[in-house]
């Protein structure tokens, strides 16, 4: 029999025992649903903690440093080759390595101690400058306030949890001013430190002023827009990227800067920030900058345990659903079996009339196939509807607790097409021993059953 | 003019229709074995319609079935349409049903779910008949049976006399050169049990040759070419019908 034919037969069969039928997807949909709606659940817990950790630039950036960079006391320095020079990490090295592939920007790392001023009352903080490109970056989405109005301004953008030490009421702290009181280095004359032959250039050493900075309070974010990692702590103050160089303020690598030769006439950082496009990119950057002779360092060993830990989550969740859909599978098998009673005649008639046994075969097959797709397709709604109920109920809980929103469920467009397949395959060989059944059936034992 | 009829039947023809040689057909019941058919040979000619007469269990319907391609027999060969059934795989044993014979039963056996219309045209869903075609073929098998006026009704909206013979238009449709039919009349008033079997007999004209199993040795008589009377599985004789 031709495909189209016994597709329509096999609808108008199915369409017969509509009641029957109906309950058997709905048992196939209901496992289709529990599966879908448990790994839209792993892979939306998955997505809430890549995005956050992703927020926090920790996965997609790079910090690189100079080999002879302070490591501690005692410590060896990392690949030291002896007598190969060590290369400076300045404005030539930032823009080779901003001409890589995939590289988005490179900044330097300006992150200093200070001590802020707010209502006549000290606070320690480390303060960030941050590039213009982190705007969109999604670091500060749901931020109160708004975003630097220029790249240079005199405004802060501060962490909740400094914010809570400021003032109880965080929103009120917008439109404030507060101050910044920090260490400028200002540079040495070369005679100012004993080099009779360099007098009147600059000698690579500085002194350190204090200085005061009022800033305008413009936002407080609850993200993490510049965490610590490689021995910075997290900034709490976050000020423009070109507000923070102009003001030169001392930073932990400074003493290196004065005995180093090297670095006297030009600017030179202690570590840049590198962006790649997407994490997937980083190994690949870390490895050209490390050529270049720098020390490089990412986050992406951790970000792999993560989505290891997220694959075993996810095959635990995925069983659990899988275990409902072989409840429905059974329910098939006793539909399609009992069907097979119900119309043994009807096969006995179809085989007189001359089909295969192959005929009957398919025909138990495409019912079997169509109830586990319409079955898959149901499925996949209910358990889409029941990801985002969880959601809601979170998101209800969230607000009374004064939290933000969070997206806990998502079903990708490769869940969806996995789900049905699934429905449709476990559909299919719960039907094999029922269309297999049906086609063995003897015609003359079939036509002489009542 | 009928004495030479009579002879042409009783002799049989160099090419028959249909050739039974040394057929059995037994069944293991529990410890003990049944002879449905034993040791049976017999030729049916072209165009001819046989009656197959016998009391219940004398095995005419097992050998209808054989003959049918619905079974096969334990040992000898049944030649139908120049093909050995006997041997043939399941899968030429189903072409065989669908393109050589059709078959009517007592129980009618149409599918209640489906019209007049859908019942008819299933045999040609079965033979990969193109759509196009298949409405003409429904209509003009319909139209054989006189039914055409009910094409978009369902088998429970018809008599008895309706339904078989909606069951010979699905018979037919396929333009077997076989028709069976399995006490076609066992379920209808002898008026309409008549009109059924003016119907089949009308079906030789187009040259085709009809195997019928009856209980009413009357109406077989009366409308078939020969007489086939069958006891114990074994074929006791065969005769010219008395209404030749």
């Amino acid at each position: 029999m031709k495909a189209r034919d016994l597709t329509d037969l096999a609808l108008r069969n199915l369409r017969e025992a509509l009641f029957r039928n109906a309950l058997t997807t709905l048992g196939v949909a209901v496992g289709v649903a529990s599966l879908v709606a448990m790994l839209s659940l792993g892979v939306g817990l998955q997505e809430l903690a890549s995005k956050r950790l992703s927020q926090s630039g920790l996965f997609d950036t790079i910090l690189v440093t100079p080999k002879n960079s302070f490591r501690g006391a005692g410590r060896p320095q990392r690949e030291e080759q002896p007598g190969k020079p060590v290369r400076v990490l300045d404005e030539d090295a930032r823009k080779a390595i901003e001409k890589f592939p995939n590289v988005v920007e490179v900044y330097p790392q300006i992150r200093f101690f200070t001590e802020v001023r707010f209502n006549n009352k000290p606070f320690a903080a480390v303060v960030a400058g941050m590039p213009e490109s982190s705007k969109n970056s999604g670091s500060f989405d749901g931020m109160k306030g708004h975003f630097f109005s220029s790249v240079a301004a005199d405004e802060a953008v501060l962490q909740i949890e400094f914010a809570k030490e400021l003032s109880e009421n965080t929103d009120s702290l917008i439109g404030q001013e507060l101050v910044l009181r920090y260490a400028e280095r200002q540079a040495l004359q070369a005679n100012a430190v004993g080099s009779a032959d360099r007098a009147g250039e600059p000698s690579g050493g500085f002194s350190v002023v204090p200085k005061e900075l009022r800033l305008k309070i413009i936002g407080v974010v609850e993200t993490e827009p510049a965490a610590g990692y490689g021995g910075y702590g997290n900034a709490r103050l976050l000020i423009p990227l070109e507000t923070a160089a102009t003001l030169r303020a001392a930073q932990v690598n400074d003493l290196r800067d004065i005995v180093r030769d090297s670095a006297v006439n030009k600017t030179t950082y202690a570590s840049l920030s590198v962006r790649a496009k997407s994490p997937s990119q980083v190994a690949a950057v870390e490895l050209s900058i490390k050529n270049l002779g720098f020390n490089a360092f990412s986050l992406l060993d951790a970000s792999k345990s993560l989505r290891t830990f997220f694959s075993v989550f996810d095959s635990l969740l995925g069983i659990f659903g899988a275990l409902a859909l072989a409840v429905a599978t059974l329910g098939i098998v006793n539909t399609l079996v009992m069907s097979i009673l119900e119309r043994r005649r009807e096969i006995g008639v179809l085989k007189a009339l001359g089909a295969a046994d192959s005929d009957v075969q398919r025909l138990f097959f495409v019912e079997a196939g169509v109830m586990g797709l319409l079955g898959g397709i149901l499925g996949v709604t209910f358990g889409w509807l029941l990801g985002r109920a969880v959601t809601y109920g979170t998101n209800v809980y969230l607000h009374r607790q004064n939290l933000n929103s969070i997206e806990l469920s998502s079903v990708p467009w490769w869940l969806v097409l996995a789900a049905l397949v699934f429905a449709v395959l476990v559909s299919l060989a719960a039907g094999l021993y029922p269309a297999s059944r049906a086609a063995r059936l003897n015609p003359v034992d079939a036509l002489r059953y009542e | 003019m009928i004495e030479a009829k009579i002879d042409a039947k009783l002799v049989p023809l160099p090419a028959p229709a249909i050739q039974l040689d040394h057929i059995s057909r037994h069944y293991t019941m529990g410890a003990s074995s049944v002879r449905a058919v034993d040791d049976l040979s017999m030729a049916i000619a072209q165009n001819e319609f046989l009656a197959l007469l016998g009391s219940s269990g004398s095995g005419k319907s097992t050998l209808l079935n054989l003959i049918g391609g619905l079974d096969r027999p334990t040992s000898g060969s049944i030649v139908s349409n120049g093909q050995n059934i006997a041997t043939l795989s399941s899968l030429d044993l189903a072409r065989y049903r669908r393109n050589t014979v059709g078959m009517i039963f007592q129980s009618f056996n149409l599918l209640t779910r489906m019209t007049l219309e859908e019942n008819v045209e299933l045999p040609l869903r079965l033979a990969e008949v193109d759509r196009a075609e298949r409405g003409g073929r429904v209509r003009e098998a319909l139209e054989r049976v006189r039914l055409m006026h009910r094409l978009g009704h369902r088998p429970v909206e018809l008599s008895g006399g309706e339904q078989q013979r909606v069951a010979i238009a699905r018979a037919l449709v396929n333009r077997p050169k076989i028709l069976l039919a399995d006490e076609p009349t066992g379920n209808l008033d002898s008026a309409t049990g008549e009109a059924i079997l003016t119907l089949l007999q009308e079906q030789t004209k187009y040259g085709m040759t009809i195997v019928m199993v009856t209980h009413e040795r009357p109406l077989a008589e009366k409308f078939a070419d020969r007489l086939a009377i069958m006891g114990d599985g074994k074929l006791l004789s065969t005769s010219a019908a008395k209404g030749l």
